[in-house]
């Protein structure tokens, strides 16, 4: 089987089973956990501290509610790895990006190349997110 | 108006190499159209019945010469000669070939324009009142909100697959000129009792097959957290608004189920937390903005008369101008819908005419209106009988703004892959069998739109006369509704009864319009009549 995760992080990855969100209240101990669409993040936001990986699915590149699941949780302070999987398309990488993903798993695979040019596709960005970049308001204002 | 700085023009220069680089590679063939399809539609690129559509943004609807001149040249160089301007402000390219639309994107750049979020489940164009910063009756010019809108909602790398499209509208008047509240966000600027400035947000409304007017959520904004509060509207949206059903993804079905008032709890919620992030451009960044919509020179000795004695002129001046908030300056409308043409088209000639008209004598500042006509917002009284002159020649004069064939129509089956029906001919025969221009005046405002399938694109639910067109058993049908309106007292029009044919419908029309004299009273409009009256003696005419 071809790997075909890609890590923007430095720490070795996770190596614990990944519990369904579903079956966290069963899981007490679990650090790692993946979160399907519908599910509600903010359930997970006790829990932050013991977290090293979310997965976050996309059954369809098209449905868009991982975006803001995966920004919700950084911004409530989350370090642990935060990786997309599924129908995840070169595209859309950096959008993924700036709401805080900094893993991919997906169905087809991407190279590491594309993904840092991918990153890379605009030289400026109007909003404030969670990747750390200053946004062009702030550009203007010093 | 506002202007590009160099952090702006890097942005649309990046999306065109970008979608330069997407075309290659599909006509390389190392895209598939399936890969490549999404792609487009981020950039308005839609493939139609005939060929490809370009649909252009035009930010608010405001404009100036130059970018208006190129609007002409690319419908000579790319198209055959004319452009379409649509119901939400922007301009549609209907002959666009696929190898031609990186360049077209970057001629558009070179003037500061683009085609980004023209399509797909993302923030759209953000429209607004197409009189803003002109009309008399303006609390504060809805435009640097509008820009601080666009430039927050480009390249959003949260809301780009939002479960549906998503359409926000602002005005700075009383009076409803972008019918704000039939748009998943609308926002009016509102002064409170001390008086301050504050930002009222209605969320929810729409037409489409579920047309519904928006609530309240929020009374009053302060104005530096718009972009706080947008967030959270958007959150909650994202995540809660139904995938399950295309037809029941937009915001207002998600209002509708909720509740208002559990809808506004959630995004409250929300509000409190982005609050806490620091995602609001600064005060510097609004007065940056604003300064760059600061009047124009106007002269304050700009003659108040105007020179009645041509009636024709008399005619045009009585319809088709406006009150200004300048004395001495009027705003002038062009209408795009001379007797028998197609609602919203122009010429090449007529688009570079019209972008000179808006460079000598209205600042260098135009307006696309919703209702799919151009307005000259600051125009000196003492220049209308020559702008008159000008535009009559090119047949841009038809005194019919608001009368019965100032019609909106949208492309309808002639264009559009989504249509049932055609709108575009219904639109002319109407307009024809109501040429007589006397006869319109005699009618009074009577606004008419089409829609050629139950979308809504041409605001069917919104006209004092509505048509809908639909498909019966493979033959094109056309509903008729009464008593929708878009203003300060939006409703939605309801239908009156079965269907008709193409010319059934216009002579239902007629019947209905000849009750409406027959019955009005003192200063009625057909809208008012009928509010008054009911369905029941126009049914009668019309079926009786």
């Amino acid at each position: 089987m071809v790997d075909t995760l890609i890590r923007l992080r430095d720490d070795a990855a996770s190596t614990a089973p990944v519990v369904p969100f579903a079956d966290l209240g069963e899981a007490s101990n679990a650090t790692a956990v993946r979160l399907s669409p519908g599910d509600d993040a903010r359930a997970l936001l006790p829990l932050l501290d013991r977290l090293e990986l979310v997965e976050v699915a996309f059954p369809a590149y098209t449905d868009g509610r991982g975006y803001s699941s995966a920004r919700a949780l950084r911004e409530h302070g989350y370090t642990g790895e935060l990786r997309a999987v599924g129908d995840v398309l070169i595209d859309q990488i950096s959008h993924y990006h700036r709401v805080g993903f900094d893993a991919f798993l997906p169905n087809q695979p991407i190279t590491r190349e594309a993904v840092d040019k991918a990153i890379h596709t605009w030289p400026e960005v109007y909003q404030r997110t969670v990747d750390g970049r200053q946004p062009i308001w702030a550009l203007r204002h010093g | 108006m506002y202007q590009y700085d160099t952090h702006d023009q890097t942005m649309v220069d990046a999306r065109v190499a970008e979608y330069s680089d997407q075309v290659a590679r599909r006509l390389a063939g190392t895209l598939s159209e399936e890969q490549f399809r999404p792609l487009r539609l981020k950039n308005g690129l839609y493939l139609q019945l005939h060929a490809y559509m370009l649909r252009v943004a035009i930010p608010y609807g405001t404009l100036d010469s130059r970018q208006m001149r190129m609007l002409g040249d690319i419908a000579d160089k790319y198209d055959r000669g004319y452009a379409h301007f649509t119901t939400r402000q922007n301009v549609q390219y209907n002959w666009i070939k696929l190898e031609d639309s990186p360049a077209i994107l970057a001629d558009l750049a070179s003037v500061g324009m683009h085609a980004i979020q023209t399509s797909g489940n993302c923030i759209r164009n953000t429209t607004a009142d197409h009189f803003a910063g002109a009309a008399a009756d303006e609390i504060e010019d809805p435009r640097p909100y509008a820009e601080l809108l666009r430039q927050w909602s480009t390249f959003h790398p949260e809301f780009d697959y939002l479960p549906r499209k998503f359409k926000v509208a602002i005005i700075g008047s009383e009076t409803d000129r972008a019918a704000m509240k039939l748009h998943d966000i609308g926002i009016q600027v509102v002064k409170n009792e001390a008086g301050e400035t504050g930002l009222r947000f209605y969320v929810g409304g729409g037409m489409g097959r579920t047309p519904m007017i928006a609530p309240v959520i929020r009374d009053f904004l302060p104005p530096l957290q718009m972009i706080s509060y947008l967030e959270a509207c958007l959150r909650v949206y994202n995540q809660h608004g139904r995938r399950d059903n295309k037809y029941k993804a937009r915001i207002k079905i998600l209002v509708h189920e909720l509740g208002a008032d559990e809808y506004r709890r959630q995004v409250e919620e929300e509000f409190a937390h982005v609050l806490t992030l620091g995602l609001e451009p600064p005060p510097a960044e609004l007065a940056r903005i604003k300064a760059q919509f600061a009047d124009p020179g106007f002269d304050p000795a700009a003659p108040d008369a105007i020179d009645l004695s041509d009636p024709d002129f008399k005619l045009w001046v009585d319809q088709n101008v406006h009150a200004h908030k300048v004395p001495g300056y009027a705003i002038v409308t062009v209408s795009l819908k001379p007797t028998g043409g197609i609602p919203g088209d122009a010429s090449a000639d007529q688009i570079r005419l019209i972008a000179d008209i808006g460079r000598d004598y209205s600042f260098d500042e135009l307006r696309v209106s919703h209702a799919q006509n151009i307005v000259l917002p600051h125009v000196k009284k003492a220049d209308l009988y020559a702008i008159w002159q000008r535009l009559d020649a090119a047949g841009l004069a038809t005194p019919n703004l608001d009368l019965i064939s100032d019609i909106i129509a949208c492309p309808g089956l002639d264009y559009c892959s989504l249509a049932n029906a055609r709108s575009i001919p219904v639109a002319q025969k109407i307009a024809t069998r109501f040429a007589d221009i006397g006869r319109q005046h005699e009618l009074g405002e009577l606004k008419l739109k089409i829609s050629g399938c139950i979308n809504a694109c041409g605001h069917h639910h919104a006209g004092h006369i509505g048509i809908l067109g639909v498909d019966r058993k493979g033959l094109e049908n056309y509903q008729l509704l009464f008593g929708g309106s878009e203003g300060a007292d939006t409703s939605l029009g309801t239908i009156v009864g079965p269907g008709f044919t193409e010319d059934g419908v216009v002579d239902a029309i007629e019947k209905a319009t000849d009750v409406y004299l027959a019955q009005r009273e003192e200063g009625e409009r057909f809208l008012d009549t009928y509010r008054r009256i009911g369905t029941a003696p126009f049914k009668e005419a019309i079926y009786g």
